[in-house]
């Protein structure tokens, strides 16, 4: 079949289409970019172009409830990643790995916090902290978090192991190394690929959740989207913009190498 | 595969721990949200248990079942409008040349990756009263007004209203047919890229046009992904709480929010616990008819 240009199929060729893509695209960017771009903006009025100026990142560094409430993000992220990579790993390897009764009920209970609403998630966290008598705060963000992660840990390593050739596991049993050596020297080294994308993933996730910290925080636990939230509420300034391009970044920078290092490590395997 | 009998050491070391936390932090709230749902809720707001439907025979009394109603409308709209946009975005790349095809799903899913919470937000900016749309539109009726000036009928243009296009029920589906776009194309993408050409190509060779083509093989063949990835959009919309919250305005409140009033503002935790559980109940009817609509066609979605 030759792809030449008179290829009747060549629908992306055709000028209507590319229209529509055209404006689907100035759709989908117009209003990030625009926001990103008059971060920058030398004018307190934020609608027409006044000049370059960093005046607005200085004002967000310089707010200090905002960096607390970035603090808290930090810590609340951290201790999550941690947990959920840990927890979402043995799931996905437990999931990638055996047969049992039950599984296909117990598979869509695992990955339930997936497919569920944000907000029954968020006011069920609510209700169950409120009956185990647990301040909200810090604590009980994390906690949720956590359990948010874990199956989407979980599918990422999973995804990864569907890879892995499990003689390589039995050869070396057969060579004399004990289950733990097998997985130590065997399987950990090329689950880590998918450890390290689970990881960032989980860490982007609990850094931009919104919904649930919403719900689950309490006075003194503000993180960095709920602090965005209140000022957004508040008005439209360029401080905002500067805070929130600077949560943009972040998380591309994060997913970005994510997805790099995913690629990356599927690459030699399988196509 | 291997049976969990074979290692049950290491079956239970793998699988309790994880299963363990999310049985506590997420069944177990579930369950607590279940029964608070059949409570009575006291006059200080505290819940009192027992066992009746009167919470979920509130929610259809008439006042509540329009909000649910505007939910699902608002849903059905975002998914129509959501479609008629991602269609043909997904046609377009799944027949873009194979260099462009990765950079233009990377296009699409780009904005998916920010913030929810910032693209609502980013929103906020284009369409208030001294946004940058109505700021557009201000430039252009002035341009319009000196144009006609030169006839002499500048008055035809009269003063510049800015629009009101915040704050109701247009700003919540123009939000959320923004925010889930890519959950559409993406599935509808996937098929029509995998789907085999030359029906196209014989249904151009034996004479039907373009449009023929697009709506008797196309589109057809293209319906699994286009149900799926409808039905995605619809759930995800039907479910949303940010969206109002921000763009919305009294006209504009949805499930979700009357959800997050009755656990804020109302204290009413058990009528919302039970609206709460009528939003999942109908989530898990929607992805299981997707589920099964996707097994049946065979082939994974």
């Amino acid at each position: 079949m030759a792809k030449d240009r008179a290829n009747p199929l060549d629908y992306s060729r055709k000028t209507w289409m590319r229209l529509c893509m055209g404006f689907t695209f100035v759709f989908l960017y117009f209003p990030i970019v625009s926001l990103i771009a008059f971060s920058f903006n030398d004018s307190k009025r934020n609608i027409t172009w006044q000049g370059f100026t960093l005046r607005y990142y200085e004002q967000a560094f310089n707010n200090s409830q905002l960096h607390e409430a970035f603090l808290n993000s930090l810590i609340i992220a951290g201790i999550s990643t941690t947990v959920s990579t840990i927890l979402g790993a043995m799931l996905g390897l437990a999931l990638y790995r055996f047969r049992f009764p039950a599984q296909g009920p117990y598979e869509g209970l695992v990955h339930l916090p997936i497919v569920i609403p944000e907000i029954c998630m968020a006011v069920a966290m609510v209700a169950f902290f409120a009956t185990v008598n647990m301040p909200l705060g810090l604590t009980t963000i994390t906690v949720s978090h956590i359990a948010f992660s874990i199956p989407f840990v979980a599918v990422v390593i999973r995804a990864r192991m569907a890879g892995f050739d499990r003689s390589l596991e039995e050869a070396s049993r057969d060579l004399g190394a004990s289950q733990w050596q097998t997985f130590w020297n065997v399987t950990y080294p090329y689950m880590k690929p998918g450890l390290v994308a689970g990881a960032l993933l989980a860490f982007t996730l609990s850094l931009d959740d919104f919904v649930i910290t919403f719900f689950t925080s309490g006075p003194g636990s503000t993180t960095f989207p709920i602090k965005i939230y209140s000022m957004v509420r508040f008005s439209v300034t360029p401080e905002v913009n500067a805070a929130s391009t600077v949560l943009i970044v972040i998380t591309l920078a994060l997913t970005v190498a994510a997805l790099i290092i995913q690629s990356r490590s599927q690459g030699p395997t399988h196509a | 595969m291997e049976s969990w009998r074979n290692n049950r050491l290491v079956f239970a070391v793998l699988a309790l721990p994880p299963t363990a936390w999310l049985v506590i932090f997420f069944t177990v709230p579930l369950i607590i949200m279940w029964v608070y749902s059949f409570a009575e809720r006291g006059p200080q707001g505290q819940i009192e248990l027992a066992i009746n439907f009167a919470n979920y025979a509130r929610a259809i009394e008439w006042i509540h079942l329009g909000i649910i109603w505007k939910s699902i409308w608002i849903a059905a709209v975002t998914t129509l409008i959501t479609f008629l946009i991602g269609f043909p975005l997904a046609m377009g790349i799944a027949f873009a040349p194979a260099r462009w095809k990765n950079v233009l799903l990377l296009l699409v899913i780009l904005p998916f990756w920010t913030n929810l919470l910032i693209r609502t937000y980013a929103w906020i900016a284009v369409l208030r009263t001294r946004g940058f749309l109505n700021f557009g539109l201000e430039w252009a009726h002035e341009k319009l007004t000196i144009l006609f000036g030169f006839f002499g009928t500048a008055q035809v243009m009269g003063e510049f209203q800015p629009l009101e296009l915040l704050y109701n029920q247009k700003a919540v589906v123009i939000g959320l047919v923004y925010v889930y776009l890519p959950f559409l194309v993406l599935p509808i993408y996937a098929t029509i890229e995998k789907l085999d050409k030359s029906y196209l190509e014989a249904s151009l060779d034996l004479g039907a046009g373009h449009w023929r083509t697009l709506f008797s093989v196309t589109m057809p063949l293209a319906l699994p992904g286009i149900i799926s990835g409808c039905l995605l959009a619809f759930i995800l919309s039907m479910g949303t709480f940010l969206t109002p919250a921000l763009l919305g305005g009294t006209d504009s409140e949805m499930i979700g929010n009357l959800i997050a009033r009755q656990f804020s503002s109302s204290r009413d935790w058990p009528f919302g616990s039970a609206l709460s559980f009528l939003l999942l109940y109908l989530t898990f009817i929607i992805l299981w008819v997707r589920a099964s609509l996707a097994g049946r066609k065979a082939g994974p979605l």
